[in-house]
């Protein structure tokens, strides 16, 4: 048994069919081919599936399909500028700048985190970001230069916002 | 036109941008035409006899194509797993190697063991089909630690490794050792464990395998540190597939920490399958799945004792270790708890004897194989809290012993009693260095200001080196290695002056994208921007040993910095053909070949296009072309080391200990992105704090059942944990690797844990503690405190 659900997926409107008990990650990256959303554990604790559901950071792995109905959902593949550039967002930019990656594996997720955490907080301290980002693991980077991105990425949406 | 980026610049990485807008290409990643889906079954016992299996209502299930056991791995002949390094006791008996093969045959020996393979149209049916297998186990007792496994009483994992001991080794003048304790002036004992750690690279492992009937040719995608490695041990040895016709590939992969460099099981079966059921096969392990099968780390139960003078000069080392190898012999194994860490006791001491005995031992867990640093962050662990143990019973204060007894720079090459000999280093200078950014004269005002919020504060330090560059091939054969460990690279010149590199080594976060582009625009003088670097795939780059023990700029960067030699030969051959000029007056220099002494020159991309368009070439002396390769083999390790100072703050009340500063002084030799060691530094840090702090893989004795089974049980750290850390590097230069580098990989691994529990020791010190084992987590600490019946809360 199938159920059909439509919702906004990157600014794009978009239905599927999807079995009830399909998960929000897999949905992503099996039927809709938006790899960028990762899978690392499976127990809700590694974060590398979170993406914006209403504007609000979830993870996508313990999250059922039919809850998009309606909703506007954001991944990863919807951040950057214009389609097919290699213009980013400014969160993104920082990131690089600041060597806020590795391997790359969990930097999706916690870009998404990121960026929630700027939006709902646009003054963040350096604990603001530790504690805002418990919920996302990453093994590679020590965790130092992904709180200075988010902080430098926070400064750069303020300062776009203000223009 | 780009820039030329030369070593030591820090460009931002060529890499990122796919990272970073979700178009990275990971294993699980990938879709193949037709593909299935591959689930596998594992014991959830720690020790038991396997009856039967009666595979009939799960190939009954929708979906189900295939149900693959250890007999259709013995009906099609099929080889077990190698293992890559054999050593032998000091009598020169060779260790005990019992078979490991692909399915468990007649007994499942660990909680993971894999017991069936069942293949199906999608996950959900294969895994409908899995929960229908009937498996008749006869459960016997599990042994999981290692002073347990050696009783004469112990279950037995293998009729012929009695006492499950599967080499009794030693290194060292254990008759000089003996002599120096009886001269002894104070002898320092401690009894400590290296907890069991698990990998958790980001990436869960993943592997897809294809069979192109058409072409007799096998492919796997994997997540892997060594695609070559992995083509040579699979094929040529397990499942007997000519090298030409298996292609192995790891693209991105999420992270590897040495959980990934290993031959695993997963990849054979997988690949078998794709050939029996004429479909590609795809697994993608879950997060839990890999705790019980990604290769574990450490585990290891030591006694150690150092002899001193009466001014606290180090005599003699002795030390005697029980190390975990788990249910088998993985990839490299033995070789771990042996040859990478006893060499290592010396650390940065002039100590002259020492004697290290190892049991390598067989238990009913997970196989324990290489995790980040591999038996360096053991030796040093031990060493450096045995220091302080010794500093404190014979009331020196700890950096002073460690200068006392400190190689000077001068003294440098400097040969230890354990075989290695290191070539350069200065471990006072970066003890200096760390001395001073981690303000140490500054930390009674801090300790007071703890003190008077009722906290402890405690200092750590540990002062260490490393062997890197794994490995030279000629030492490594000496000692036990079944394979060369040299590197390779291509480089190609495309006929426009753009670059092309196919190298050996594989990236999996370390940067290579980038540093390794630094290195060919530096040195053939091109915009970094037409630099690629092509790895991880078997049928693009030549071979390759792949990405461990900080050995790809050392060993890689070698092999490319002598392919871009051979370069710029062959260009100067070219460029005194077309400037009419002898070959020995052509000077090549910031792109430019040019004939000394005039103005005469041409750019490398003329070069290049000429080396294509052989038009009035000498053919007969000079081929057309620009493309070198280049395998480089070291002549000897390399010794990165440096000094780490940690900083503590204990709450008596629930014995949580939090970070609040950490110092690293690193000696790295040359460093080629500055940025990128950085990051090397701090991730390494906080692996090593990790151990200190948080992890522990914890198995239920009896049972063999792994408790802490997932990331709910298993304390990974994260970004709230820690400060902000200060790290910096004091190098001094390699002298036998081309660009002076040492690796910087493991480095903060093998400092930090024994830093932080330094500082944990030196924070309960006046509470008479002396040891604390890891991880000193709050109801350890708690416990401690309890124990100590001594007044816990400050007034």
């Amino acid at each position: 048994m199938t159920v059909q659900i439509s919702f906004t997926l990157n600014g794009r409107p978009t239905t599927v069919e999807v079995e009830p008990a399909t998960l929000v990650a897999e949905l992503l990256r099996e039927q809709l081919n938006l790899t960028g959303t990762h899978i690392g554990c499976d127990t809700s604790q590694c974060g590398a599936c979170v993406v914006h559901l209403n504007g609000l950071p979830v993870k996508s792995c313990t999250l059922l399909a039919p809850a998009l109905d309606g909703a506007p959902l954001l991944t990863i593949e919807g951040l950057q500028g214009a389609p097919g550039s290699n213009q980013m967002h400014p969160m993104q930019e920082a990131f690089r700048e600041h060597h806020g990656l590795q391997c790359g594996f969990c930097t999706p997720g916690m870009l998404m985190t990121a960026i929630a955490l700027a939006t709902e907080k646009p003054d963040l301290t350096e604990a603001d970001v530790r504690h805002g980002l418990e919920g996302n693991i990453c093994r590679c980077t020590g965790y130092q230069n992904i709180v200075v991105s988010v902080m430098a990425g926070a400064a750069a949406m303020n300062a776009a916002k203000g223009e | 036109m780009g820039e030329v980026i030369g070593i030591g610049a820090a460009p931002k990485r060529k890499e990122d941008q796919r990272f970073l807008t979700g178009r990275g290409n990971y294993v699980s990643d990938i879709k193949r035409p037709g593909m299935t889906a591959g689930v596998f079954v594992r014991s959830p016992h720690g020790h038991a006899v396997l009856r039967g299996i009666d595979k009939s209502a799960a190939l009954a299930s929708p979906g189900v194509m295939a149900v693959l056991t250890g007999d259709d791995v013995k009906a099609d002949g099929l080889g077990g797993l190698p293992c890559g390094w054999g050593i032998s006791d000091a009598k020169g008996v060779p260790m005990k190697e019992p078979p490991f093969p692909m399915l468990a045959q007649g007994k499942v020996r660990f909680v993971g063991d894999m017991v069936a393979f069942v293949i199906a149209e999608t996950p959900e049916q294969a895994n409908a089909g899995a929960e229908l297998l009937n498996i008749d186990y006869e459960v016997l007792p599990s042994v999981v630690g290692v002073l347990e496994a050696v009783r004469p009483d112990a279950p037995q994992l293998f009729d012929d490794v009695p006492n499950n001991i599967c080499c009794d080794w030693e290194l060292g003048d254990k008759a000089a050792v003996e002599t120096a304790f009886k001269k002894a002036a104070h002898v320092a004992k401690l009894s400590l464990v290296n907890n069991r750690l698990i990998g958790n690279p980001m990436e869960p492992r993943a592997a897809i395998a294809e069979y192109e009937p058409g072409t007799d040719r096998f492919t796997l995608w994997t997540t892997s540190q060594f695609p070559h490695v992995v083509r040579f041990l699979m094929g040529a040895l397990v499942l007997n597939i000519p090298q030409h016709k298996l292609r192995v590939v790891a693209p991105d992969v999420g992270g590897g920490f040495g959980v990934k460099q290993f031959h695993y099981g997963e990849e054979a079966v997988i690949t078998w399958a794709a050939k029996r059921v004429h479909r590609p096969v795809k697994w993608v392990a879950s997060r839990s799945e890999g705790y019980v099968s990604d290769r574990h780390g450490r585990d290891h139960v030591t006694e150690a004792e150092l002899a001193l003078d009466e001014n606290g000069k180090f005599l003699a080392f002795r030390v005697n270790t029980l190390a975990n190898m788990g249910g088998y012999l993985s990839t490299f194994g033995p070789n771990i708890p042996t040859n990478l860490y006893a060499p290592l006791l010396g650390g940065v001491y002039t100590t002259p004897a020492i004697y290290c005995n190892v049991k390598v031992v067989f238990t009913n867990t997970v196989p324990v194989d290489a995790y980040r640093g591999a038996g360096r962050p053991e030796a040093t662990f031990v060493l450096e809290r045995m220091v302080d143990v010794a500093a404190s019973e014979m009331g020196i204060d700890r950096v002073e012993i460690r200068r006392r007894n400190m190689i000077p720079k001068e003294a440098y090459p400097y040969q230890t009693p354990v075989l290695v000999q290191y070539d350069s280093g200065d471990p006072m200078g970066c003890l200096d260095g760390a001395l001073v950014t981690a303000d140490v004269k500054n930390f009674g005002v801090r300790k007071a200001a703890s003190a008077s919020k009722g906290k402890f504060r405690g200092l750590g330090y540990s002062t260490y080196v490393e062997a890197c560059g794994l490995a030279p091939s000629r030492f490594a054969g000496r000692l036990g290695a079944r394979g060369g460990l040299y590197e390779s690279a291509t480089v190609r010149v495309h006929p426009t002056g753009q670059v092309t590199v196919m190298i050996g080594t594989h990236n999996h976060g370390q940067g290579h994208e980038t540093t390794f582009a630094q290195i060919v625009s530096d040195k053939l003088g091109v915009a970094f921007e037409n630099v690629d670097i092509v790895f991880g795939d078997t049928d693009r780059v030549q071979f390759g040993m792949g990405t461990y023990g900080s050995r790809s700029l050392v060993v890689g960067g070698a092999a490319l910095s002598k392919a871009t030699d051979k370069v710029i030969a062959k260009g100067k051959k070219i460029a005194s053909h077309l400037l009419e000029a002898a070959e020995v007056d052509i000077q090549f220099e910031s792109g430019k070949f040019s004939v000394a002494g005039t103005d005469r020159m041409k750019t490398f991309e003329e070069i290049a296009g000429a080396a294509y368009v052989p038009h009035n070439y000498p053919l007969e002396v000079l081929e057309p072309g620009l493309e070198e390769q280049a395998y480089y083999d070291p002549v000897n390790f390399t010794y990165p080391g440096g000094c780490h100072i940690a900083e503590v703050e204990v709450d008596p009340e629930t014995g949580t200990v939090t970070l609040v500063n950490y110092t690293a002084v690193d000696d790295v030799g040359t460093v080629i992105n500055p940025m990128i060691v950085e990051g090397q530094l701090h991730g390494g840090i906080v692996q090593g704090v990790g151990q200190a702090l948080f992890e522990n893989a914890v198995y239920d004795e009896g049972s063999g059942q792994l408790l802490s089974g997932s990331l709910m049980d298993y304390c990974m750290p994260r970004a709230d944990h820690l400060p902000m850390m200060k790290v910096a590097t004091h190098s001094t230069l390699c002298t036998h690797t081309p660009m002076g580098v040492k690796g910087c990989g493991e480095v903060g691994t093998i400092g930090s844990p024994a830093a932080v529990i330094n500082a944990v020791v030196d924070a309960l010190s006046h509470l008479g503690v002396t040891h604390v084992d890891m991880p000193a987590t709050p109801n350890r600490i708690w416990r401690l405190l309890q124990n100590a019946s001594l007044p816990v809360a400050a007034e």
